[in-house]
């Protein structure tokens, strides 16, 4: 198997620390590993001697992008600086995850990741992977998971490539969730030529855990065991962050990355998850880390540096699954299903025998040291010294050139203005049903029913719902609920009000359950940081994100970045994916988002305007994307949340849908059709901007007539327009005097193009 | 006295906190069985849950039906013990031979989840006596190997005897012989249901609550006259 890493220069086992001192001059591939040259004599400085092979292994990943953050850092601060004022936050940035606190002593801890490079390279593999690196997050602060979600984006569905991607990624996305026991309760699926070659995979995972069985990866308490426990260490994915992650695909060398994406053991996972979890009961852990991109590298390094102390390991007692591997090729491996506790040496004896239960197999590797060195060794001679914070806390830090790209002038004058906007009848339905039978507008539930949703029992709404809701508590109805969303076209008009929209369509989406939005999280999909363009997407991103934050007053519990989206020279559309948790008081009151009752009245809350800029519309009907994307308009989203929350806990509404991609029309097809209800709704004279603008702060309510004169006395309360357009009920979405489609042509048309393309 | 109801949880065992819960609802004690132990603690029935026992990397099932406490099971089902095997558990009892058949990979290929409707073809077994015959029943699907096979004779000698259990009735969802969704044991206590009645237990959280029809049947069935 080691030829498959050739990639990787070839490492000398007896590169050791006086060797190193003894031979200064030695060459190393420092470039190769993917560090620059002031990098390397940083390195060296650090050390005051030039760094061994196996050191350099460890520099080159936890100092590589995908680790370190060494482009975003500057701009991240942001969201430390600008956090509002909050008392939920139980942990923050700079854990494996965030955790919240969601009241009667339970705590939520989520967070999103990236796998976009793997998925592409082998889409099965890199999905499923993605799943297991973001549950053993949530694992690793001491919770139990309860639910995955899933941000897709390919490239055209009708595109060759895309049907080996997608396919690939929902089975393997299906396949590792599914037999880990998670629901997966919601996400997205969209579609624009910009991820042709570059598809986006940001997986979301969700844990729950009581305040006092919170985790952190500090290896604090000198002579306490480092206990390296999962699955054994072999020769997968090495280097897969300093070389995949951290670099964009080109035509040349793809070849040799290709065996850099590691291969997933769900079930491993599963038995690893329930002994964790029994070994937190029984009070056997000091801290814990799991080992995703650069693996024990990047577990020893943190878990020394977060505790202050140092470590000493025995890198030749790691169990392997290939016996010829070497120190650098052990400290990089990305093996996934692994996991590195420290434990207290009293109890190393009752950690093994839970292992042992469990089928787990665990290895004391080292102990916690007070030198404030990283040191290992390998068959007794030293090949590792090191302060490890030097390689986990203050890595590289650039302040990248950032330049507003001429072009934006040009697209941002392109406006929607000049296309032309159906108005007769016709043509007014011939745009419903061609948002509605498009990848992105029709059904996405060829995917999602390739995920068990029910596994655990509290699933309380999931797809198509606008956002997920579990409950946490059986006898108190307590619950949370999620949300991501994202809209590229949006970013690359504007990616600071690009990503404030995104922001603000979660947490409408959580809203309008009934759920009080809480806290935040994200995955920020970007080009290369190199180039000064996609660093302005990138600046103007975070800033919109954190100014976003700071005025809805939920902060930012933590997120990763994932650079290098592009293919060639041209970069992915910005797309930052924002998750939003809320917390529901009573899961029992949740609101669905279908029409399931006749005589309903339909409330359109929030103010429409003309606004096409970056739609579903202008892309579908016109291949248009310019001018504007919709206006922002924070403080209506909060009014519109607090109305939706009210209504939700009084029993006002009995089903609420946001407003998004494609306006009002497909939000009530949609709603008929996940219901399973008809509609007539009443237009305005410019029908066209009511049905297919996409105007924020905006969703629509099905009340019970009688309770009409409460909504509308609530929405005067909150400052949120409201206005009836219609009632529920009918075989058809009928808008009176232009169109009336009945539901089984709707439900034909939304259901036809997923199937169509990939069965 | 309140039944106990056993629930087996293998590695890899998924919907078994499930499965205690819908016991729990049905009013009976559930009792969690470890796979490692021969002992069935002198329990009630037994429920074998969905999930993926073992990581299912040889064949569904195959490796579990050599668990220690499937010893004791066995001889005991032979006994007349209650048991049910969901999905998984299912896939285990054809494995062990308690019943006949087997399950193979859905016709489309894909893990396929989604709400069905099932028809109770049987009202007599140990799992099934509170429904009717041909009555509809709301469920849950969630598998990827979920096609009932057996060959022609036993699917012949299922019919006559009135060993098919319930049938798919919304869509035939992944390629089953005759529609068959689940079949029970010529004795009437041993069956497999390849949909899930344990997340059908209340309308919160599943289509509906007729799955718990299953688990108050079997509360009946081993009441103490």
């Amino acid at each position: 198997m080691t030829q498959d890493v050739a990639a990787v220069p070839a490492v000398a086992a007896q590169d050791t620390v006086a060797g190193a001192a003894a031979t200064p001059g030695r060459e190393q591939p420092f470039a190769a590993l993917g560090l620059t040259a002031d990098e390397y004599a940083r390195i060296a400085a650090i050390l005051g001697r030039r760094p061994t092979d196996a050191e350099l292994a460890i520099y080159s990943v936890m100092w590589s992008e995908h680790c370190s953050y060494k482009s975003s850092r500057k701009h991240l601060r942001q969201f430390a600086e600008k956090a509002p004022a909050t008392d939920v936050l139980l942990a923050g940035i700079g854990q494996n995850a965030g955790v919240v606190d969601v009241g009667q002593g339970y705590a939520v801890t989520f967070k999103i990741e990236s796998h976009n490079h793997p998925s592409y390279v082998e889409p099965f593999q890199g999905a499923a992977t993605g799943v297991g690196g973001i549950v053993r997050d949530i694992l690793a602060m001491g919770a139990r998971p309860v639910a995955v979600m899933d941000a897709l984006r390919f490239g055209p569905a009708a595109a060759a490539d895309t049907r080996r991607v997608l396919p690939g990624v929902v089975r393997g996305i299906s396949f590792y969730g599914n037999c880990l026991g998670l629901p997966n309760i919601g996400g997205e699926l969209a579609f624009d030529p910009c991820y042709a070659g570059n598809p986006l995979v940001n997986a979301l995972c969700v844990g729950v855990l009581r305040h006092s069985d919170l985790k952190l990866a500090a290896a604090t308490g000198p002579g306490n065991r480092v206990i390296l426990f999962g699955s054994r260490t072999g020769p997968d994915g090495i280097g897969g962050a300093s070389v995949l992650a951290s670099a964009s695909f080109g035509g040349a060398g793809e070849g040799a990355k290709r065996p850099s994406v590691q291969v997933g053991d769900p079930f491993m996972e599963k038995l690893l998850i329930e002994c964790c979890l029994e070994l937190y009961q029984a009070g056997l852990v000091v801290g814990i880390q799991d080992l995703g991109a650069a693996g024990v590298a990047c577990a020893t390094t943190e878990l020394a540096a977060g505790g202050g102390t140092g470590m000493r390991v025995r890198l030749d007692s790691v169990p392997l699954r290939d016996a010829s591997l070497g120190p650098a090729e052990i400290l990089m491996s990305e093996s996934q299903e692994r996991m590195m506790a420290i434990v207290e040496p009293d109890d190393v004896a009752a950690f093994l025998a839970i292992c042992r239960k469990w089928d787990v197999l665990a290895t004391v590797i080292g102990e916690v040291t007070d030198t404030g060195r990283l040191e290992m060794t390998w068959h007794g001679e030293q090949v590792v010294d090191i302060p490890p914070g030097s390689a986990a806390d203050s890595g590289p830090v650039y302040d990248r050139p950032v330049s507003r790209p001429a072009s934006q002038e040009a697209l941002t004058a392109a406006g929607p203005e000049r296309l032309l906007l159906p108005s007769t009848g016709a043509d007014l339905r011939a745009d419903l049903m061609l948002l509605l039978g498009s990848p992105d507008g029709g059904d996405k539930t060829w995917v999602t029913e390739q995920y068990d949703r029910y596994v655990r029992g509290d699933t309380v709404l999931a797809m198509p719902h606008d956002a997920g809701l579990l409950r946490i508590d059986e006898e108190t109805g307590l619950g949370v609920a999620l949300a991501t969303d994202g809209n590229g076209r949006y970013c690359q008009l504007d990616p600071y009000a690009g990503t404030q929209l995104a922001l603000a369509e979660a947490y409408r989406n959580v809203a309008v359950t009934g759920a009080r939005p809480l806290a935040v999280t994200n995955c920020l999909n970007f080009g290369s940081p190199e180039d000064p363009a996609v660093m302005w997407q990138f600046t103007e991103a975070v800033r919109g994100l954190a100014d976003g934050c700071l005025q809805l007053g939920i902060p930012v519990t933590g997120g990763n970045v994932s650079f290098y989206n592009q293919t060639g020279g041209t970069p992915i559309q910005p797309t930052p994916v924002v998750g939003v948790l809320g917390v529901h008081d009573d899961v029992r009151r949740r609101v669905g988002s279908g029409f399931t009752a006749d005589g309903a009245s339909i409330v359109l809350l929030g103010e429409t305007r003309a606004e096409f800029g970056g739609s579903l519309w202008a892309w579908l009907r016109h291949g248009h994307l310019g001018g504007r994307p919709p206006a922002v308009d924070l403080e209506a989203e909060r009014a519109l949340a607090a109305l939706l929350a009210a209504a939700a806990a009084r029993g006002l509404i009995q089903a609420a849908h946001d407003l998004s991609d494609g306006g009002l029309a497909l939000a009530l097809a949609e709603a008929c059709l996940s219901g399973g209800t008809g509609c007539v709704v009443r237009p305005p004279a410019d029908a066209a901007t009511f049905l297919f603008s996409e105007s924020a702060a905006r969703a629509i309510v099905a009340v019970r007539p009688e309770a009409t004169d409460d909504l509308a006395a609530a929405s005067e309360h909150e400052g949120v327009p409201m206005a009836v357009i219609g009632r529920t009920g009918g075989p058809a979405l009928e808008v009176t005097g232009l169109f009336s489609v009945p539901l089984a042509e709707l439900g034909t048309a939304y259901r036809a193009a997923l199937p169509e393309l990939f069965s | 006295m309140t039944a106990r109801i056993g629930v087996v949880t293998f590695p890899g065992s998924l919907d078994d906190r499930d499965a205690c819960r819908a016991v729990q609802r049905a009013g009976a004690q559930p009792v969690e069985l470890w796979h490692d132990e021969a002992s069935l603690h002198g329990v009630d029935a037994v429920v074998l849950p969905g999930g993926f026992s073992y990581g299912d990397y040889l064949r569904c099932g195959a490796i579990a039906r050599f668990a220690p406490v499937m010893g004791q099971l066995v001889e005991a089902a032979g006994r007349g013990l209650p048991v049910l095997g969901i999905c998984n558990g299912f896939q285990i009892l054809c494995e062990a031979h308690l019943l006949p058949g087997a399950l193979a990979r859905n016709a489309g290929l894909h893990f396929v989840t989604r709400d069905i409707t099932i028809k109770i073809e049987n009202d007599t077994s140990a799992w099934t006596r509170q429904y009717q015959r041909g009555q509809d029943i709301r469920v849950v699907l969630k598998s990827g190997e979920g096609a009932y096979m057996a060959d022609p004779q036993t699917l012949a000698r299922l019919e006559a005897n009135g060993q098919v259990l319930a049938r798919y009735a919304s869509g035939n969802p992944n390629g089953s012989q005759r529609d068959i969704a689940g079949v029970v044991s010529e004795a009437g206590n041993v069956a497999g249901l390849m949909p899930h009645p344990e997340h059908a237990i209340d309308e919160l959280t599943g289509p509906s609550a007729d799955g718990l029809g299953f688990f108050a049947s079997v509360l009946q069935a081993v009441a103490i006259p």
